[in-house]
């Protein structure tokens, strides 16, 4: 059993690189209307809830509402484009297209797979949340420095959003079930997490629930660094999202090991 | 070197409480094409993916180019080609680009692919088809892409699963035809069908199997010759009991499947002059195939 396990962990260090590249140049042909897709979501919620609700909320944490607002959005952003990455592209490439099947004919191993998707995904939720960092930056809401320390923890915010999505999709018999990961999980998430208000305004217990939240670790390292402050547990912090990326990893591996090569 | 190249030894496997594969032992020499050669849900499948290490067996012993399976398949993959039974090209790509994304799941560098590309195209005869979408492709160009992509490795080994399932009689003999050649040129084939006729121009070897079982295995026309050994005669038409009364005395052996019976006589003149009145049949006399074989060890037709 663990000697069949191990068979499908991944090979070496670099293999997974073949599947991002296989990603990478098929989003490259398309590149423009993506990024576009990618970035207009986020900026409309930030435009548009960040002035119109700005006037009635005023500043926050020292802040106005829409730069409070930019620093949740980048690490939410992050999490949308790797999730989706993965429960709706990679699901498709791996049931409908049947592309997995393929590459397992290979010199890869279904880890390599699943790490190459995961990157690939952590690379898209690379390119939205600094995108929106970027944005933010240009109108005077975020510290230009800070993008430079921000840009390793949106990558990592990817992974772990990634793995997450990975035993999602390992586990949906199909999209339909998705819905429920994401009205169930993520968009509470969303609110618990204080990226759209300061976690401070619920009750104590309901900001306890925030510590177990990935989302609220990346927050808590992007808001600070945006505000050109310094964060506080910052190890802790960085890991608990290696963990998230790491252990949902494993455990999707598994499972898909189950589903497709029984 | 050892002369096998895939060997299964016992190998079993179940699927809940359905054995599919029951304790099935065949070997494969290198330079050969040996096929497996049953009907739909024979179990033909699930070897040729137990082979190449993606199903686990539950019982049994496999060793692929001197490698354990599943535990070494990794290594075993990297000297195999496999053709699988659906089409799972990518769709977002060119021909050109699916081999080089292939080929990358090989550990090639872009220049070795592109150095093996012009030749793939020849064989797969796509050299203009080049840049085109595969989503545009007839079902004949895009299997022998899948088969040309199965060789950008310069496997040792192929294992096609039904190679030429859905393709019309044309793209199916320029199918057969490449094979012929990946043969003459030392390769070694497992050839998973349900046409007899595919399995008879190919194999050199064969097993027939029914329900994850081997019911027989041998050279074709071995198999042809040891289990009919006589003219066929298929019958059309009229009430199959009637008609085995009639011609009973003159053949050796009558099957019935469907509306069809099959007399099998070393004297088929004879079984003619008894039907000679019935102008209601229709009556085909021919040499055996292995559709008779496997009528007579399973007594069924294979036909889907």
């Amino acid at each position: 059993m663990w000697e069949n396990y191990a068979a499908v962990l991944p090979a070496n260090g670099w293999n997974w690189i073949a599947v991002w590249r296989r990603n990478y140049l098929a989003w490259k042909k398309a590149a423009l209307v993506s990024i576009l897709g990618n970035l207009a979501d986020p900026m409309i919620y930030l435009f548009g809830l960040g002035t119109g609700l700005g006037f009635m909320v005023g500043r926050v944490e020292g802040m106005s509402y829409i730069a409070f607002l930019a620093t949740g959005m980048v690490a939410a952003s992050a999490m949308t484009a790797s999730t989706f990455e993965i429960i709706y592209a990679a699901f498709a490439r791996m049931r409908d297209q049947r592309s997995w099947e393929a590459i397992l004919y290979t010199k890869m191993t279904l880890g390599d797979i699943v790490l190459g998707e995961v990157v690939w995904a952590a690379t898209k939720a690379l390119l939205a949340g600094t995108a929106i960092a970027v944005v933010a930056a240009i109108l005077g809401y975020a510290v230009w420095s800070s993008i430079l320390h921000i840009v390793p923890v949106i990558a990592l915010t990817g992974i772990a959003f990634a793995s997450l999505a990975m035993v999602v999709a390992a586990l949906a018999p199909s999209y339909d079930y998705f819905i429920f990961y994401q009205t169930l999980i993520l968009t509470p998430m969303l609110f618990l997490s204080g990226a759209v208000y300061p976690v401070t305004q619920l009750p104590g217990n309901v900001q306890q629930m925030a510590t177990f939240l990935p989302l609220a670790h990346s927050i808590d390292l992007i808001r600070p660094a945006m505000f050109g402050r310094p964060a506080a547990d910052v190890i802790f912090h960085l890991g608990i999202l290696f963990i998230f990326g790491v252990l949902p990893f494993f455990v999707s591996t598994a499972l898909l090991r189950r589903r497709l090569m029984s | 070197m050892t002369a096998i190249a895939i060997s299964l030894i016992d190998v079993t496997k179940t699927y809940l409480d359905r054995t599919v594969v029951d304790r099935f032992s065949f070997a494969v020499k290198k330079g050969e094409c040996f096929g497996l050669l049953g009907p739909n849900g024979a179990g033909k499948s699930t070897i040729a993916r137990m082979a190449v290490g993606m199903t686990p067996p539950d019982a049994g012993k496999i060793t692929v180019l001197g490698a354990p399976v599943p535990a070494q398949a990794r290594l075993a993959r990297a000297s195999i080609g496999v053709v699988p039974q659906f089409d799972d090209l990518d769709q977002a790509f060119t021909v050109r680009e699916n081999l080089l994304v292939f080929g990358r799941y090989f550990n090639m560098s872009t220049r070795q692919i592109e150095a093996v590309i012009p030749s793939l195209l020849e064989f797969a005869r796509l050299e203009s088809k080049a840049d085109a979408r595969v989503a545009g492709l007839s079902g004949g160009m895009k299997r022998r892409l899948m088969l040309a992509r199965a060789l950008i490795n310069d496997p040792q080994l192929l294992i096609l699963d039904e190679p030429t399932t859905g393709l019309d009689p044309h793209a199916r003999h320029l199918i057969w035809e490449r094979l012929r050649s990946l043969l003459a040129r030392g390769k070694t084939i497992l050839l998973t069908t349900h046409f007899m006729e595919e399995a008879e121009r190919l194999c050199d070897r064969l097993c027939v199997l029914e329900e994850g079982q081997k019911i027989a295995e041998g050279r074709p026309q071995g198999l042809i010759d040891e289990q009919i050994g006589c003219q066929v005669i298929e019958i059309n038409g009229g009430n199959p009991q009637e008609l085995r009364a009639l011609i009973k005395t003159c053949a050796q052996r009558i099957e019935v499947s469907g509306e069809t019976l099959f007399c099998y006589s070393s004297a088929p003149e004879q079984v003619r002059v008894q039907l000679r009145e019935r102008t209601d049949l229709r009556l085909l006399q021919r040499p055996p195939n292995l559709e008779d074989v496997f009528l007579r060890l399973t007594g069924r037709e294979m036909k889907d």
